[in-house]
């Protein structure tokens, strides 16, 4: 009896049809005040206007497998300055044939990037992986062992050099960041003031500046006859640069940190490494993971100013491409391309960062 | 509240002194927060120490651990000075667990890894027999079920009777407890006196920081007031709440026992 009654009231109870499903949500964000149902209107008319007139750039008028010339012809977008440029800009000057080489690098890197983004991988075995990862990348890269050919690292270039600085600029920038972020919240005088100095200093200059630095005056201090890579330089300056950000970001982690877990930990008889390592830093680490990626997503993006110092990566070698007689005016075709490669790279990053959040969440 | 007395050893000799604190001074800046402070502890003793806030008493005992750095007299824990030398100082705060009124439970580890946690590292026990040992502590303190949860999924009684589990996985010969109930919902406050209870009751050497004057009649031998920094009064339990002999002790047991 009182089943079919509440099934019933179910029924006469439903809310209005204007306040649910699509035409509520409508009426909710779009039409909510006089001001809002203006807005929306505008938009609608802008997306009108733009969005038609873009597909027929993009897709209807456009050609993908042409010459440049034809495609000065037509009125499209020239999507074939990609496919026909293709092996320059994502490998710049390595030797033609020998161009297999970055690829499968890059390939071997992007799929261990892959594995240890599960955390039931981060053992020592993964370690060991790298170790032996890495040094095969370096053989494909490098060659000159087991029968491949030696590539000077000057003929590095495209996607490989840009993935080159910045897997290791952020690997090897983190842990200095919180080695200085440590090292600034240290009792000791001379450590603090060193990390103080180091961190404001570097902060205090761009980017561009250190890589200069790094390219033109650094040499300069060498000895006679000894010279540092070019590409090991700008790998340090973008090292340099970033830990000093990442320090910032985890001292405010630290600080975020209560007293009483120091004391816990130090009246369990933890020293001062286990305290930081096993207490302090796996929490303060956790809490400023948003602005941490924040900053490895801009130092990605920062190792295209590798240009300056006349390093062909990909935003260099695809300016060249576009310096070619026969594709000279097609720039907003090849920059969308390469803007689609740094957003899947950035996107991957953010995307990641969020699902590391939420596995470490422990409900406090 | 358990009322029943619980079995104090009469005698003690000097051979049991495990706290000695000789004309000990502390200053916070300009602030004297600790003035000329004497006192012994012997082993299996409980003292239970009140006062009004402000007093000095969580400083007096986070002293003991060296969590606060005294700036005159002497302090020697288990035959140990308290000096500034941080092996010492590591030494002494594995045989002293501590209790604060934060419970200050790390948030990112499990439960039985909380407990574990200092044994492996500090004692360098291995995994397994740690774990093992930290379930033993867990059942307890009756707790034995939430193992594999984390502290922010535990009540304030619960994580209270955890952190004086995890004390206890170090095996220590003094535990010192900082307020350990006044950060509790008055409903929680009874599991957390009877684990401590149950405690006292095996021989720990206790010093309680509490106004749970009910717990220091039935449990402490001594009872300390302190207020303005220094110990006013010192005595037995049942002198010192029938026969206060300081206007001051009489004023704040009138105003906390209503």
């Amino acid at each position: 009896m009182s089943k079919a009654y509440s099934e019933k009231t179910e029924e006469t109870i439903k809310p209005p049809l204007t306040s649910v499903g699509v035409i509520g949500w409508i009426k909710a964000n779009l039409l909510n005040s006089w001001f809002n149902s203006l807005l929306t209107v505008a938009t609608l008319y802008l997306l009108l206007k733009i969005i038609p007139a873009f597909i027929r750039w993009a897709f209807v008028d456009s050609l993908w497998m042409s010459t440049g010339a034809e495609c000065h012809q037509a009125g499209g977008a020239c999507w074939s300055i990609i496919p026909a440029n293709l092996r320059f800009i994502l490998f710049g000057f390595f030797p033609y044939d020998l161009q297999w080489r970055p690829l499968v690098a890059m390939i071997l890197l992007v799929g261990l990037l892959f594995y240890s983004q599960n955390r039931n991988h981060w053992k020592k075995s993964l370690a060991y992986l790298w170790i032996f990862g890495l040094f095969i990348m370096g053989l494909l890269m490098k060659g000159g062992l087991f029968g491949l050919t030696s590539v000077e690292s000057a003929q590095w270039g495209g996607l490989p050099l840009t993935l080159i600085l910045s897997v290791f600029g952020l690997t090897a920038a983190y842990p200095l960041g919180v080695v200085l972020a440590l090292g600034r919240q240290s009792k000791m005088p001379a450590i603090k003031t060193i990390c103080v100095i180091y961190i404001e200093l570097i902060r205090g200059v761009p980017l561009i500046s250190l890589l200069f630095m790094s390219s033109v005056v650094f040499p300069l201090f060498l000895p006679e006859g000894i010279t540092v890579n070019k590409i090991v330089r700008a790998q340090a300056a973008i090292i340099l640069f970033t830990a000093a950000y990442i320090a910032e970001v985890v001292r405010g982690g630290l600080q975020g940190m209560s007293r009483g877990q120091y004391e816990a930990a130090e009246s369990l008889g933890l020293n001062y490494y286990q305290t930081m390592r096993l207490v302090i830093l796996p929490q303060a680490l956790k809490i400023v993971i948003p602005p941490t990626v924040s900053i490895l997503i801009s130092a990605f993006k920062d190792t295209s100013l590798v240009v300056i110092i006349a390093l062909y990566d990909l935003l260099k070698t695809t300016q060249s491409v576009l310096s070619d007689p026969e594709w000279m005016g097609f720039s907003s075709e090849a920059y969308l391309f390469i803007a689609l490669i740094y957003f899947v790279c950035c996107f991957a990053m953010s995307n990641y960062s969020r699902r590391l959040e939420r596995e470490l969440d422990t409900g406090h | 509240m358990n009322e029943e007395q619980i079995e104090k050893p009469a005698t003690v000799d000097d051979d049991d002194i495990i706290i000695e604190i000789i004309n000990m001074h502390k200053w916070f800046g300009d602030f004297h927060v600790l003035k000329d402070i004497n006192l012994i502890v012997r082993k299996q003793e409980r003292i239970v120490i009140c006062g009004p806030s402000g007093s000095g008493k969580s400083t007096l005992i986070r002293c003991i651990n060296r969590l606060e750095e005294h700036q005159r007299g002497r302090i020697i824990v288990d035959n140990i000075e308290l000096i500034d030398n941080i092996k010492n100082i590591e030494k002494i705060r594995t045989e002293v667990g501590m209790v604060f009124q934060h419970f200050n439970l790390f948030p990112h580890l499990t439960i039985v890894e909380n407990l574990a946690l200092g044994p492996i590292w500090v004692r360098k026990v291995p995994k397994k027999e740690a774990e093992e040992t930290a379930m033993y502590f867990l059942e307890k303190v009756h707790i034995a079920e939430q193992a594999q949860k984390y502290p922010g999924q535990l009540s304030g009684g619960q994580q209270q009777r955890v952190a004086i589990a995890r004390s206890l996985c170090m095996h220590p010969k003094v535990m010192l407890f900082d307020e350990p109930t006044s950060a509790l919902d008055p409903e929680m406050i009874k599991e957390v006196l009877d684990v401590m209870i149950d405690l006292a009751r095996e021989g720990m050497t206790m010093i309680v920081v509490s106004h749970e004057m009910g717990f220091a009649k039935s449990v402490a031998h001594k009872v300390l007031f302190m207020d303005y920094g220094q110990i006013v009064e010192e005595n037995a339990p049942e002198e010192f709440f029938e026969n206060p002999q300081h206007e001051r002790t009489k004023l704040f047991l009138s105003q906390i026992l209503h």
